[in-house]
């Protein structure tokens, strides 16, 4: 974990969630995939390093959020949507016949563009929502007070809302709301973490605190993240990939590698035009 | 020494005035909005005038029989001796038999529609209770009298003879089929199936606005569908549901030839709604309009306001609860 990302404005250290192994690594090879007759990526091949954070950029309508949404078996839930290849967590593939999408995604957790709290839960039951959906008891009595606290502040939300656990997820404030689902997100100990654009609809503030809980989280959860802010990306990420559409053809990967390598040293011209806001 | 800066003062400004904000409507604005507030005005006005009708028609009853006509359950208008106690049970009893039945089967296909069904099967299922929603109730009628109900005496006797430790469970004449026909169970089997599609209708529409980032986030979860239901569809839609079960019961109450043509009508308290033998407001009226004058006349059009009041009360209920949830503020019912 690196210590320096720990908010500021945190009283309490982050207090690591406790797990059996550490993060997994993902790792995508030759990932394809259409909607309907529409090819919208092409012959994908990353590897999301355990523990790290890897940011997805690209101008819109290459295929980010479809890349991330193949990796944890949403892709699949829009009608029509195929793909190919294989996506391997912990070198097993996700994509395996004899393995349940719910498995997967158990281990593989999203948040989401737009804040999705359940609006009618209170923010407590919200953070304990992932282990009643799959089934599983909150460690015995007390166990998940600490763990709707530790969820909570490992999403840099405790300090806010530790005085009103019981109200309703939809009471707070986007940035809240959004932090809330990373909490919530956490509550079942994930792999990974899958984030797609998370912070578009924030303003700054609430920005700032959610790049904060990314990078506390890093080390303890493998995390993907795509992001249309450049600079969100040099400052979050350990790694990056760019993604590009030519006109009329499939997205795919023009250059990836560690982020300062992307930023300072591109070795594409289309990358080097991209981060430095020249197209896109 | 820091320099001090001196407050400005500021030169005082005027008291802020409220302005008036109009929007002057144009000719064609002004012929649109008096056009559709007419036709809204005449709704109401037709309710009120029904209401007005039936208040006028009934006073010979009410002012002869006072409070009696909705205590009393005897209908002999020729001894002067009538009132509507009865038949107000009796519908109440085939309306809750109807939600029995309506229930479980208008929820589970709604969900089934909205949640389960491949894409394929949706749209023709959602024609399809549509559909079923336009058949009209004399066709349920005879289908009921002459299908429905003969396969439903068996279950009918199997439910009466199990049961039978429940006193209002048993029948006179346990081994006769023919004890179980016409029953206010049977009635309220068939008008179950009538008010159907309308509250399939109403609760897949509810469902199917569930918000998608909500499922997601659910599914993304690790839940299965069915804790996705759970978590999202149902909370989401549970004023759909309360909504389509009391605009149901609102249609049940009033069903009238499907009781007319099943029921053998019984001017006393239905105790064994298994049994043989009950009646409820509309059949009565519909049975007796013809070959009353007068009085009786006047008993059935007070019977008709009680039913209209009553109908009235439980849709008004149904669409605020529907309106004022998360769920229900774009649906209509």
């Amino acid at each position: 974990m690196t210590l320096d990302a720990i908010s500021p404005t945190d009283s309490t250290q982050v207090l690591p969630v406790s797990r059996e192994r550490g993060p997994a690594g993902l790792v995508a090879e030759a990932v394809s995939a259409w909607f309907g007759d529409h090819q919208v990526l092409s012959d994908v091949d990353l590897r999301m390093e355990a523990g790290h954070v890897t940011a997805l950029i690209g101008p819109s309508g290459c295929g980010k959020s479809t890349f991330l949404r193949i990796l944890n078996r949403m892709h699949e839930l829009v009608p029509g949507a195929a793909l190919a290849g294989q996506v391997l967590l912990d070198g097993e593939d996700i994509y395996d016949p004899a393995r349940r999408p719910i498995e997967s995604r158990r281990r593989i957790g999203m948040v989401f563009q737009k804040a999705n709290p359940f609006p009618t839960m209170s923010v407590y039951d919200n953070v304990l929502a992932g282990l009643k959906l799959t089934g599983r008891k909150a460690p015995a009595k007390g166990g998940a007070d600490d763990l709707v606290e530790h969820s909570l502040r490992s999403a840099g939300l405790w300090d806010e809302v530790k005085a009103r656990l019981g109200t309703p997820g939809s009471s707070l404030s986007g940035g809240q709301q959004q932090r809330l689902c990373i909490a919530r997100a956490l509550a079942v100990r994930p792999d990974v973490l899958l984030m797609d654009e998370p912070c578009s609809a924030l303003d700054p503030t609430s920005t700032r605190r959610v790049e904060e809980t990314i990078r506390a989280i890093a080390g303890e959860v493998t995390v993907v993240i795509v992001t249309h802010n450049m600079q969100q990306a040099q400052r979050v990420s350990d790694r990056c990939a760019f993604f590009l559409a030519a006109e009329g053809t499939p997205g795919h990967i023009v250059e990836q590698g560690l982020t300062t390598d992307v930023f300072e040293r591109p070795r594409d011209e289309r990358t080097a035009d991209y981060v430095n806001g020249r197209f896109g | 020494m820091s320099t001090v800066t001196l407050p400005v003062t500021p030169a005082p400004r005027p008291t802020p005035q409220r302005r008036t904000i109009t929007v002057r409507p144009t000719r064609s604005d002004r012929v649109f909005v008096l056009g559709a507030r007419a036709a809204a005005l005449l709704t109401l006005l037709v309710m009120g005038l029904i209401g007005t009708f039936l208040l006028i028609g009934a006073l010979p009853a009410l002012r002869s029989q006072g409070w009696g006509f909705l205590t009393e359950h005897e209908w002999l208008p020729e001894a002067d001796k009538f009132g509507i106690a009865a038949l107000l049970w009796g519908t109440i009893l085939i309306g809750v038999f109807a939600l029995i039945v309506a229930i479980p089967v208008s929820l589970g296909a709604a969900l089934f529609i909205s949640e389960y069904a491949p894409r394929s099967l949706k749209k023709s299922l959602i024609t399809l209770v549509d559909l079923m929603a336009a058949v009209p109730a004399v066709i349920y009628a005879i289908w009921a009298l002459f299908f429905l109900q003969a396969h439903l005496l068996t279950v009918a006797q199997w439910l009466s003879v199990h049961l039978s430790w429940l006193p209002f469970m048993t029948v006179k004449v346990p081994d006769s089929p023919s004890s179980y026909t016409s029953s206010a169970f049977i009635a309220g089997m068939a008008v179950g199936v009538v008010v159907l599609p309308t509250m399939t209708s109403v609760m897949r529409e509810v469902f199917s606005q569930a918000p998608v980032g909500e499922r997601e986030g659910a599914i993304a979860l690790g839940a299965t569908r069915w804790g996705m239901i759970r978590a999202v569809v149902l909370p989401f839609g549970r004023a759909g549901i309360i909504g389509g079960i009391m605009l149901g019961l609102g249609r049940a109450l009033g069903e009238t030839i499907v009781v007319y043509a099943l029921i053998s009508p019984m001017f006393d308290f239905t105790t064994h709604p298994f049994e043989s033998g009950t009646n409820a407001i509309a059949a009565h009226i519909a049975s007796r309009y013809s070959e009353s004058s007068g009085v009786a006349l006047a008993g059935l059009l007070g019977a008709g306001l009680v039913l209209f009041g009553f109908t009235l009360v439980i849709n008004t209920l149904a669409g605020i609860i529907v309106s004022r949830s998360r769920s229900g503020a774009s649906t209509e019912i």
